[in-house]
C-alpha cells in the first residue's frame, strides 16, 4: 500500500517510540498534520512555535528521550530557531521536523520559503533537506540516532511539500550506518588507569560534575565514586541534580553564582575531575588562574571538548557511564580526613544566605522546597530566578532541574514546563520565573489551560529585568538603562487565559500560596511581589578569578 | 604554523557549507581549500590549507570530525607528501619580449597556454616555492591576471588516505 509522505513521517514516529509532538500547523507541512488527524501519536497545539521547540526540549531534559517538535515553512521554522539553539548548546535531544516549499519552488524566494536548513548549520548537530519521499523513512531513522547516539543534541530535517504530500511504498530502511559518526562509548583502558593513578595519588580532590552525568544516567556511579575516594563533589548547573545535593560530600554549584565553598575547593584541590562538563567561562571565569594546583582528569564523550578551554592531564573519551564503571572496578579506596575538614569548615564559614526581611525571593524557594519535600520537577527562566533556584532549591535526583544553561533563553521556562508536565502527568511541575522572562512566552497559557496542565509558575516579581539591573548596579554604577519593567497584572492575565492567578505580597502568604496551587488542577500563576533590589550572592565578577568572589 | 589536511567528506550537497560555516564560526583561518571527487564517486577529498598552533589544529580536526558528513581528517603537514597547485597567469608580453618570457617559462617547466597580440598565459604546476620563483621572475613584465586553485597534496609511497586506510594519530 502506498501512503504519503506524512503517513511515512508518523509511521516512522510511532517506530522511534515516540508518543508526543509539539507543533503548530502551516501550509507548507498540511499533508503531515492530515496524517497526524488519524494518527495515535499525541500532538500539543503551543500558541507559538518557540515554545513548541522547548516544551519538546524539556520534555526530552525530564524523560532522557529525544523531544519532537513540528513547524511549517518560513516563519514556523525560524520561531523554531531559539529552540534548537537552546537544545543545541545544552545537548539536548531535540528532533525538529520543519515544512518546505516544493522542491520546484525552492530557491526562489517563494511565499513562507526560508533556508533553515543553512540557518540551522551551527547549531544543530545535524540537519537534513529531504528531496526525495523515498529517502523519508530512512532520513527521520538517522535523524533520532544522531540526536540521541554520543553526545545528544538537536537535528533537524526539513521537509517540502511536495515529499511529505506524495506517495510511495514504506520500505523499513534497516539499521542506520553513517560511516562518519561512530562515537566512542567505551574508553581507552590505558587513559583509565592513567585516572586511577591520578587519583590514587590525590591528596585533594574534587570531583566537578556536568550534565553528562545526566545525559548519560550516570548519577549511581557518580555517588559510588565520590563514596569511594571520598572526594566532594561540585555540579555545574547543567549537573544539578546529577549528585544529591543533600548528600555529606556535596559541594552544590561552583562557577559565578555558586557556592563560595564549591570555589574554593576548586582553587584548592589538586586533582580535579571533570566528569561530562565542558569548563563553561562561567563555570572556570579566569581560565588562566582555574583550578590552579590541580591536574585534570577530563571525562566526557565528546572528544573535542577536550583541551578546548583548559589543558587536561589525562582524558578519558567515552560514554560517563561506562568510563565511570571502569574507573570504579580499578579504583581502591580513599580517604582524605584533613582535606574534608578543610572543605567542611569553609562549608560551617560560607554557607549560603540571605537576610530575611520583607518578601525575600530565596525564602520563597526554600519554601517550595519544604512543601514539595524536594520532589518537584523545577524548570527556570533565566536570570535571578535561575540562580535562586540553582541554590535554594536542594535537588536530589536527575532530571529534576531543568533550565538553559548555555544559551541562557528567557523564555525557556514555561514551555519547557509543559513539556515536562506532559511527560510526567503525577509530578508537580513549577517554572521558577522573572517578570521580565514568564512574558517572553506567556501565551503558552492558553496552552496549559487547553491541555489542563496543571503547571505552577512561581513568578519573582520584582519590576525589574533582575540580573541585568544587578550587574547594571554592580558594574554600571546603578544606571539602570531600560531594565525597569511595568508588567501587566499576571494574576489578571492567568485569569484571563482561564488559569488561575495568585498574588503574593507577605513572607506568611508564600506557603499557602504554594499549597493552594499545588492542589489546584489548573495552571496556577503565583506573582510573589518581591524585594525590588535583591542580588544574586555569591558572585565572582566576570572575567575574575573563582577565589574572588563578592557578597 | 601552516598545517595540510586530507579530509575526506561524503560527496553530498551542502558539505562544503558545513566546513566552510565549522571553519567561520570557530574563527578558524582558512588559507586555501580545494575540493573534489575521489577514486570512489561517494566521496570528495578536500585539502585544506589553515593557519595556527597545535591546539587550534587540534581543535580544527576534532570539530571536523563531529561533522556527521566527515569521514575522516588526517593532518598530513609532518609526514611525506607531494603537494600540487595549479596557477594561471596572464602576464604582458609585447613582441619584443616574448622570447624572454618563453625562456623563463621553460626553466620553469611550465607552459604557454595562450598567446594574445599582448599577452600570454602561462601555466605552471608545482609546490609553494616553484610558483613563487616563478611569479618573481614574470613580475617585471606585469603580470594582469593570476589565478590558483588552491593546493592538492598526496602522501608518497604506500600510504593511504581512504575511507578504508587507517589513520596515524
Amino acid at each position: 500500500m502506498k501512503l504519503s509522505g506524512g503517513e511515512i513521517l508518523l509511521r516512522c514516529l510511532k517506530e522511534e517510540g515516540v508518543e508526543v509532538v509539539f507543533g503548530y500547523p502551516g501550509g507548507a507541512v498540511l499533508p503531515i498534520y492530515d496524517a497526524l488527524y488519524d494518527a495515535d501519536i499525541r500532538h500539543i497545539l503551543t500558541r507559538h512555535e518557540q515554545a513548541a521547540a522547548h516544551a519538546a526540549d524539556g520534555y526530552a531534559r525530564a524523560t532522557g528521550r529525544p523531544g519532537v517538535c513540528l513547524a511549517t515553512s518560513g516563519p514556523g521554522a525560524t520561531n523554531l530557531v531559539t529552540g534548537i539553539a537552546t537544545a543545541f548548546m545544552d545537548s539536548s535531544p531535540l528532533v525538529a521536523f520543519t515544512g518546505q516549499v516544493p522542491t520546484a519552488f525552492i530557491g526562489r524566494d517563494s511565499f513562507q520559503e526560508a533556508d533553515i536548513t543553512g540557518i540551522t548549520l551551527p547549531i544543530t548537530k545535524h540537519n537534513f533537506l529531504v528531496k526525495d519521499v523515498r529517502e523519508l523513512a530512512r532520513t527521520v531513522k538517522e535523524a533520532f540516532y544522531i540526536a540521541t547516539t554520543g553526545r545528544p543534541g538537536p537535528v533537524l530535517v526539513d521537509i517540502p511539500r511536495d515529499v511529505s504530500g506524495s506517495r510511495t511504498e514504506y520500505t523499513n530502511p534497516g539499521p542506520v550506518d553513517l560511516p562518519g559518526f561512530k562515537p566512542v562509548l567505551d574508553p581507552d583502558p590505558e587513559k583509565v588507569l592513567a585516572a586511577a593513578k591520578l587519583i590514587a595519588s590525590a591528596q585533594r580532590p574534587v570531583i566537578y560534575a556536568g550534565g553528562g552525568v545526566i545525559s548519560s544516567g550516570a548519577s549511581e556511579e557518580l555517588r559510588q565514586l565520590a563514596e569511594l575516594i571520598m572526594a566532594p563533589v561540585t555540579t555545574t548547573l547543567m549537573g544539578i541534580g546529577g549528585f544529591p545535593g543533600d548528600h555529606p560530600l556535596s559541594l552544590g554549584m561552583l562557577g559565578m553564582h555558586g557556592t563560595r565553598y564549591a570555589n574554593y575547593a576548586v582553587c584548592g584541590c589538586d586533582l580535579l575531575i571533570a566528569v561530562g562538563a565542558r569548563f563553561d567561562d562561567r563555570v572556570t571565569g579566569k581560565v588562566e588562574t582555574f583550578a590552579p594546583e590541580a591536574k585534570i582528569i577530563h571525562i566526557d564523550v565528546d572528544p573535542a571538548e577536550m583541551g578546548k578551554n583548559v589543558r587536561v592531564n589525562v582524558p578519558v573519551v567515552g560514554d560517563v557511564r561506562r568510563v565511570l564503571q571502569a574507573l570504579l572496578k580499578v579504583l581502591k579506596g580513599a580517604s582524605h580526613p584533613a582535606w574534608l575538614e578543610k572543605v567542611n569548615t569553609w562549608k560551617r564559614e560560607y554557607p549560603l544566605k540571605f537576610e530575611e526581611n520583607g518578601l525575600k525571593p530565596q525564602f520563597v524557594i526554600r519554601e517550595l522546597y519544604n512543601i514539595t519535600q524536594g520532589k518537584a520537577r523545577i524548570t527556570t527562566e533565566v536570570g535571578q530566578n535561575q540562580m535562586w533556584a540553582a541554590q535554594f532549591y536542594t535537588f536530589t535526583r536527575p532530571r529534576s532541574f531543568i533550565s538553559s544553561g548555555g544559551l541562557g533563553t528567557m523564555g525557556f521556562g514555561f514551555p519547557a514546563a509543559i513539556g515536562v508536565q506532559v511527560a510526567c502527568p503525577e509530578e508537580i511541575v513549577v517554572d521558577i520565573a522573572g517578570d521580565g522572562s514568564i512574558q517572553m512566552n506567556i501565551q503558552e497559557l492558553a496552552t496549559a489551560v487547553r491541555y489542563e496542565l496543571p503547571v505552577n509558575v512561581a513568578i519573582m516579581n520584582n519590576g525589574f529585568l533582575g540580573m541585568v539591573r544587578q550587574w547594571q548596579e554592580l558594574f554600571f554604577d546603578r544606571r539602570y538603562a531600560y531594565t525597569e519593567l511595568s508588567g501587566p497584572d499576571f494574576v489578571k492575565v492567568a485569569e484571563a487565559y482561564g488559569a488561575e492567578g495568585i498574588r503574593v505580597t507577605k513572607p506568611q502568604e508564600v506557603k499557602p500560596a504554594l499549597e493552594q496551587a499545588i492542589a489546584s488542577p489548573k495552571p496556577v500563576f503565583i506573582d510573589f511581589i518581591i524585594e525590588r533590589e535583591e542580588n544574586v550572592m555569591p558572585m565572582v565578577p566576570p572575567g575574575e578569578s573563582l577565589e574572588k568572589m563578592l557578597g | 604554523m601552516r598545517h595540510t589536511l586530507a579530509v575526506l567528506v561524503e560527496n553530498n550537497p551542502g558539505v562544503l557549507a558545513r566546513v566552510a560555516g565549522l571553519f567561520r564560526r570557530r574563527g578558524f583561518n582558512i588559507e586555501s581549500l580545494t575540493v573534489g571527487e575521489t577514486e570512489d564517486v561517494a566521496v570528495s577529498r578536500m585539502t585544506i590549507v589553515v593557519e595556527g598552533d597545535d591546539r587550534v589544529l587540534e581543535q580544527v580536526t576534532k570539530q571536523l570530525r563531529k561533522l556527521i558528513e566527515v569521514l575522516k581528517v588526517q593532518d598530513i603537514t609532518k609526514e611525506e607528501h607531494v603537494n600540487r597547485e595549479l596557477v594561471l597567469i596572464k602576464v604582458n608580453a609585447e613582441p619584443a619580449r616574448r622570447a624572454e618570457i618563453i625562456q623563463i617559462v621553460e626553466i620553469f617547466r611550465a607552459h604557454i597556454v595562450d598567446i594574445g597580440r599582448k599577452t600570454l598565459i602561462v601555466e605552471v604546476t608545482g609546490d609553494e616555492s616553484k610558483v613563487k620563483a616563478l611569479v618573481n621572475a614574470l613580475e617585471p613584465f606585469g603580470i594582469r591576471e593570476l589565478v590558483r586553485t588552491g593546493k592538492v597534496a598526496m602522501l608518497r609511497g604506500t600510504k593511504d588516505i581512504t575511507t578504508n586506510s587507517k589513520e596515524a594519530e
